[in-house]
């Protein structure tokens, strides 16, 4: 028993190690003289990485997603004469909902999971050590640009999945369904706050951009350099992101409509 | 004859595990000194020691006069522009072509124009016999070549000291000797200091000046390579002729076989 | 080249996200009034405001002019009072508008509806912080039932 209660402790006491440990390398790769020239690159490196090879995945799942949602609400709601409300209901449960949480789960998988492999196996063919010895930090170097790309382009792909999405309501709702068209933009038009919808959705998005790429770098640099640690690494980074983004999720859905 | 770099009373531990107790070594400037010892006693832990990613328990590192483990960020930094690291991987970044790889510390250290930048990364991979490869991903390099990759990028910023980790280890015999002759050719031209970690003996006797023989935590021999030959202490002879058993036990170490046997249990 | 290609791609990548976030500004939300341009307030009292809420529109004739802001209860005798927000674009709205509870459609939300009144010399237009005093509650659905029954057993 006691050694059971041991085990909690030590676990707990990992496990705030760990976030000392994280929060103390994000600082060490944010902070500092910025060097517009020699970072500038890395970055659209990285944002090229990051965010236009996750572009295809966000754009396809938006459109497919947005056309589930207008056959799903059509049905719902022309039992009830209201499937004039199909385009705010899509719209909503995108911009809220659907659009950051599910890119953010997506880009947890595509490009977070990519970021740990990439750490990981830098960390296990020397690369990093290497850059240290250059004198070359590589909090600066490889985990700051990363950092901003996936800060910056999850949010961008969030705004394109609901965009698409919207769109894809509109095929199925507008032209396949039969509802009147100048109706879905409109009645959708006066249910969409864009500071109650569409800027705490971006909020949302850009919490969960920080958040999965921070759980992603840190897992590729506390990896165990040999191949059994890098994919545990990945498939850890992979389930600790998409659980933080479910929770956080809740969390500031309560916040910004519960009250 | 001054000490680039000096070791005293060093004690290194990897958690609980002792790596060393009480370890002195000093390598003077110009010369090519070789660390030996068996597999697994950390000697890469000491070129991490010397480059300071790693501090030491006790005693002192001085890399040309400074105390490695008590420099303040920025002149670690600074100290480490003027040292390289050959790893044994070779370690080039992946996600560059060997030009780029060799260019990559002239860049991020100096604002040289891009013509000069040029001519230096070709000279030095001249030097290496790889400058027909320079276009050329580390993923395309076979490992001898990847080796001398590293060492082109390693002498890119003209170091004062070089530290090679296990340079010859799993090579064929030509690109072994190949590399053997380009350490030794590049450190008598440009008056570098070397610290080679290896054990592969017979190479690293063939080009030292004065080589350590590591084991039990400690120093237990040293000399010129000639005075090495003729220690007549057991355990250099064990390492040197390659014997299987002697001082360097074949067992990791335990209890007796006999009573483990008959305990009956993990 | 390399990276003249990834520019490129980054580009584009930043573009259409852009150009998503403009599509969902303009085609999908709207452009509110009480969050954005000029906006003056206006205070009502009601005997009943029904199921009135918070941002439920204000509007004259179906058109949109404000928004609801504040819903609380005023003075002694726990009066309804309901603040607005009306766009500066209609500041000459009479002194003599009536403001009415009203329901969009037989189940849909309730809103607020202004009926503008003339306007001579006499008669003032109203101003930021002004009070809308003529005004009719919301229809409840028991009363009105209750003064059917009741009349019915008039007959």
């Amino acid at each position: 028993m006691i050694q059971f209660i041991q085990s909690i402790g030590q676990r707990v006491l990992d496990s705030v190690a760990g976030i000392g440990y994280a929060l103390a390398m994000l600082l060490g790769a944010i902070i500092g003289k910025p060097q517009p020239r020699k970072s500038w690159p890395l970055f659209i490196k990285q944002m090229y990485v990051v965010g236009v090879l996750s572009m295809l995945i966000v754009i396809v799942s938006g459109l497919f997603i947005g056309m589930v949602l207008g056959l799903q609400g059509y049905t719902i709601l022309v039992d009830y004469g209201a499937e004039q409300s199909l385009g705010p209901m899509v719209a909503l449960s995108l911009l809220r909902e659907l659009g950051p949480v599910v890119t953010g789960l997506l880009f947890a998988g595509r490009a977070g999971s990519a970021l740990t492999a990439e750490i990981g196996l830098m960390k296990a063919t020397e690369q990093l050590s290497s850059l240290e010895m250059m004198a070359v930090d590589p909090l600066r170097r490889v985990i700051a640009p990363r950092f901003w790309a996936g800060l910056i382009s999850m949010p961008l792909l969030a705004l394109m999945f609901s965009a698409v999405g919207i769109y894809g309501g509109y095929l199925v709702g507008s032209g396949w369904l039969g509802v009147d068209e100048g109706a879905f933009w409109s009645v959708m038009q006066s249910a969409v706050d864009w500071q109650e919808d569409l800027l705490n959705g971006i909020i949302k998005s850009i919490v969960f951009a920080f958040v999965v790429t921070w759980i992603a770098l840190y897992k590729g640099y506390r990896s165990v350099p040999t191949s059994a640690g890098i994919s545990a690494a990945t498939t850890s980074t992979v389930v600790t992101a998409s659980l933080a983004i479910l929770g956080l999720d809740f969390i500031l859905t309560a916040i910004m409509f519960g009250g | 004859m001054t000490n680039l770099v000096e070791l005293k009373n060093l004690t290194f531990s990897h958690g609980t595990h002792p790596v060393y107790d009480g370890l002195s070594l000093a390598v003077p400037k110009g010369k090519m000194v070789a660390v030996m010892g068996p597999s697994g006693i950390g000697k890469t832990t000491l070129l991490r020691l010397v480059g300071g990613q790693l501090k030491p328990e006790s005693g002192s590192i001085k890399v040309a006069g400074q105390e490695v483990s008590e420099l303040k960020r920025n002149d670690l930094y600074e100290l480490r522009k003027r040292m390289s690291m050959l790893f044994q991987s070779g370690a080039l970044f992946t996600d560059m072509s060997v030009y780029e790889n060799v260019a990559f510390p002239l860049r991020e250290h100096t604002d040289l124009p891009e013509q000069i930048i040029r001519s230096v990364v070709l000279m030095k991979l001249e030097a290496v016999g790889l400058r027909g490869a320079r276009h050329l991903m580390p993923s395309e390099l076979s490992g001898g070549m990847a080796r001398r990759a590293a060492l082109a990028r390693a002498i890119a910023l003209d170091p004062d000291l070089i530290l090679y980790d296990e340079p010859f280890a799993g090579q064929d015999p030509i690109s072994m000797a190949v590399i053997v002759k380009l350490i030794k050719s590049l450190n008598e031209s440009l008056g570098l200091t070397s610290i080679v970690v290896s054990h592969d003996v017979k190479e690293v006797l063939s080009i030292a000046d004065y080589a350590y023989v590591i084991a039990d935590k400690k120093v237990v021999g040293q000399g010129t390579p000639d005075e090495l030959r003729h220690n007549d202490t057991a355990i250099i002879q064990q390492f040197l002729n390659g014997a299987p058993d002697g001082p360097v036990a074949f067992h990791y170490s335990d209890d007796d076989f006999t009573t483990d046997l008959l305990r009956g249990e993990g | 080249m390399e990276s003249r290609k990834t520019q490129l791609w980054v580009g584009v990548f930043v573009v259409v996200g852009i150009l998503a976030l403009a599509f969902i500004a303009l085609r999908a939300a709207s452009g509110n009034m009480t969050t954005s341009g000029d906006s003056y307030t206006l205070y009502a009292k009601f005997d009943n405001i029904g199921s009135l809420k918070v941002r439920s529109p204000v509007k004259v004739g179906g058109v949109v002019i404000g928004r609801v802001t504040d819903i609380s209860l005023s003075g002694d005798y726990y009066e309804p009072k309901v603040a607005m927000s009306i766009s500066k674009d209609y500041d000459q709205l009479s002194e003599t508008s009536t403001l009415s509870v009203l329901t969009s459609g037989l189940l849909g939300e309730q809103y607020l509806g202004l009926q503008p009144g003339f306007i001579d010399e006499s008669v003032d237009t109203l101003e930021d912080g002004d009070t809308i005093t003529d005004t009719k509650s919301a229809l409840v659905l028991e009363n009105l039932i209750g003064q059917f029954l009741f009349s019915q057993g008039n007959d």
